[in-house]
């Protein structure tokens, strides 16, 4: 039998082991390859379908403020291991890995900045460092962000990317939920704006905190957004969740969003609602 | 039958039903009973003082342990439930309603499960949706308009994950109970009597005191999933259990509870009313003190106790 001798199609995996790294990317929607430098130009969009890469805190920073210019705040606020986490790694290299790729203590950048000319405090998840999770220190800084654009009087932004609260802090982590709720309460009282920006993915106990208690919440396209994982729907319902469950555009749909923003109108749509709100 | 309970208290429970035998011996069995008795506080405390993790947990989720009905029932006068978050439906996950402790009108919320299959389908398990949350919201928007203390028991494996939670904003509905909370211009008392499940515990989990049994659980995530995400194998559960460090006396040393109440030997369900006298001399004291309190007071201690919580350090510039 043919069939089983025969050698695999070699024309998937090798062609994309082709593409150089660093020069091409392949875009995840719609596969067509594309040269790095124009993507990057694009605001790190597909050219093509604009599908929406994840991008990093400090990329995130660049594209939103006044002259690409920032003044970064509690970076030297950084993570111990409370509980002396070890499950197949132990916490405390995911601590260093996280802080050797990103070069960030933690998963969150605070800076004063400007947005068409108003002085604001903005905040930045950071996928990349132990997938956005919140601990501790991410609790903290945005508690401190809050309290900061308190103190200042000035409208506070925060872009969410995450997969939720951290586990390897157990329910100090938890906590910080209720930390950073009641500080955005007295922003609230201080009737200061709060915008709040989810990302690709935004998910888990951020969510079900600041993530959605901005004066607007608004979201990229496409961006996964949710409190439980699909994952873990799938498994407790034991259902194929239906396409485009739990994306911006349905999360619009179905009242829990204030507009769907594509990211090359980022910018102008937070300097509109700001010039409204102040 | 088979025996339902937890495999480290089967003979405890065989004393217990001996007790329960010989009570019906009328009273010259009395020695016999308290014979009986002192064996099982005996046997009880050298089984209940090296408890793991994982047995706690067990015993937190154990299907005779009182719920919030019983508690209802056992300490407070004139209940009368309120339904619904006049927006969806009525969410039976979660009860609340108006009631009277020793004589004082007090609002209520707490998490609801069922003991038997009906119930627990009916009660989805203890595991509310966005409309469960919106309820207690409400009431808890009620108790602050007519300025009477709010007291809620805790006892859920969590929000309920599932279609129509996400599509009706399970984040929003826990998220907007947060901040609520937080500035509410009433005492809070929060017990978890059970299972203190992430998110879904905490949306009503923001007191002033935040007290726990003994062989309670309060997590961030549920030992079965954090087993499954980060050892990427669910039977790793008892190890999680370890490392989360969820049970009450790992929690009182993280400052993330401000007490522990103990149960009685074998547990709170081997002696319910016991437990329950504990829980209300505890609701007791606490109201008193909270009471004296006046409520800028009350609200700037509840921001400083959540500020506080969470370990960083400062690193050195550069």
């Amino acid at each position: 039998m043919d069939l089983f001798n025969r050698q695999r199609s070699p024309l998937q995996a090798p062609e994309e082991k082709r593409v150089p790294v660093g020069l091409w990317v392949r875009c995840n929607s719609c596969h067509e390859v594309l040269f790095k430098k124009q993507m990057e130009q694009n605001l790190n969009c597909c050219p093509k379908c604009q599908y929406h890469f994840r991008i990093n805190s400090k990329e995130r920073l660049l594209m939103l403020l006044d002259g690409a210019t920032w003044e970064e705040v509690d970076a030297n606020i950084a993570p111990c291991d409370p509980l002396d986490f070890v499950a197949l790694k132990p916490y405390k290299n995911q601590l260093k890995a996280g802080y050797s790729s990103t070069g960030m203590r933690e998963a969150f950048l605070t800076a004063r900045g400007k947005m068409g000319g108003i002085p604001i405090i903005i905040g930045a998840m950071e996928y990349s460092f132990i997938g956005g999770s919140m601990g501790s220190v991410v609790g903290e800084k945005v508690t401190r962000a809050v309290e900061l654009a308190i103190h200042e009087k000035c409208p506070l932004v925060i872009v969410s990317a995450t997969g939720g609260a951290r586990m390897m802090e157990g329910a100090l982590s938890l906590m910080q939920m209720a930390k950073i709720s009641a500080a955005l309460a007295r922003l609230d009282d201080a009737r200061l704006p709060y915008i709040s920006i989810l990302t690709d993915p935004t998910t888990g106990g951020v969510t079900a905190s600041f993530a959605m208690l901005g004066d607007l919440n608004i979201a990229e396209p496409n961006s996964l957004i949710g409190f439980a994982g699909p994952r873990v729907i799938e498994q407790t319902i034991r259902k194929k969740l239906p396409e485009g469950f739990q994306r911006a555009e349905f999360l619009l749909e179905h009242g829990m969003l204030d507009a769907v923003v594509p990211r090359s109108q980022l910018r102008d749509y937070c300097i509109d609602a700001l010039r409204w709100m102040t | 039958m088979a025996f339902e309970g937890l495999v480290f208290e089967e003979e405890l429970v065989a004393i217990r039903k001996a007790i329960i035998a010989a009570r019906t011996g009328g009273p010259e069995a009395d020695s016999l009973v308290e014979e009986l008795i002192r064996k099982h506080d005996i046997l009880a405390s050298q089984i209940f003082t090296n408890l793991s993790p994982w047995q706690v947990v067990q015993l937190a989720r154990h299907s005779f342990r009182p719920y919030t009905l019983d508690y209802i029932s056992m300490l407070f006068t004139g209940f009368s439930e309120i339904h619904g978050d006049r927006g969806f439906a009525d969410d039976p996950a979660i009860v609340a309603g108006m009631a009277y402790f020793r004589g004082e009108p007090v609002a209520i919320i707490g998490h609801q499960k069922g003991r038997d299959v009906k119930q627990r389908l009916y009660r989805n398990f203890g595991q509310p949706k966005p409309e469960g949350y919106r309820k207690a919201l409400r009431v808890m928007k009620f108790a602050e308009k007519f300025s009477r203390p709010l007291i809620c028991l805790i006892d859920t494996p969590g929000a309920f994950p599932g279609i129509e939670a996400e599509e009706r904003g399970q984040a929003e509905a826990i998220a907007r109970n947060l901040r609520e909370m937080s500035r509410l211009r009433v005492p809070i008392i929060v017990i978890v009597t059970g299972e203190g499940g992430s998110g879904g515990a905490l949306a009503i989990g923001v007191g002033d005191r935040v007290l726990m049994l003994q062989f309670a659980i309060y997590s961030v995530i549920s030992p079965e999933g954090c087993a499954a995400i980060l050892w990427k194998d669910a039977s790793m559960a008892e190890t999680a259990a370890d490392k989360l460090h969820l049970t009450s006396e790992k929690l009182l040393k993280l400052g993330i509870v401000d007490g522990v109440l103990p149960e009685p030997p074998g547990g709170a369900h081997a002696d319910s009313r016991s437990m329950g006298a504990t829980v209300g001399e505890a609701i007791a004291q606490n109201l008193k003190k909270l009471k004296s309190l006046k409520t800028a007071k009350l609200i700037e201690e509840r921001y400083t106790k959540f500020r506080q919580m969470g370990v960083f350090t400062l690193a050195l510039e550069g």
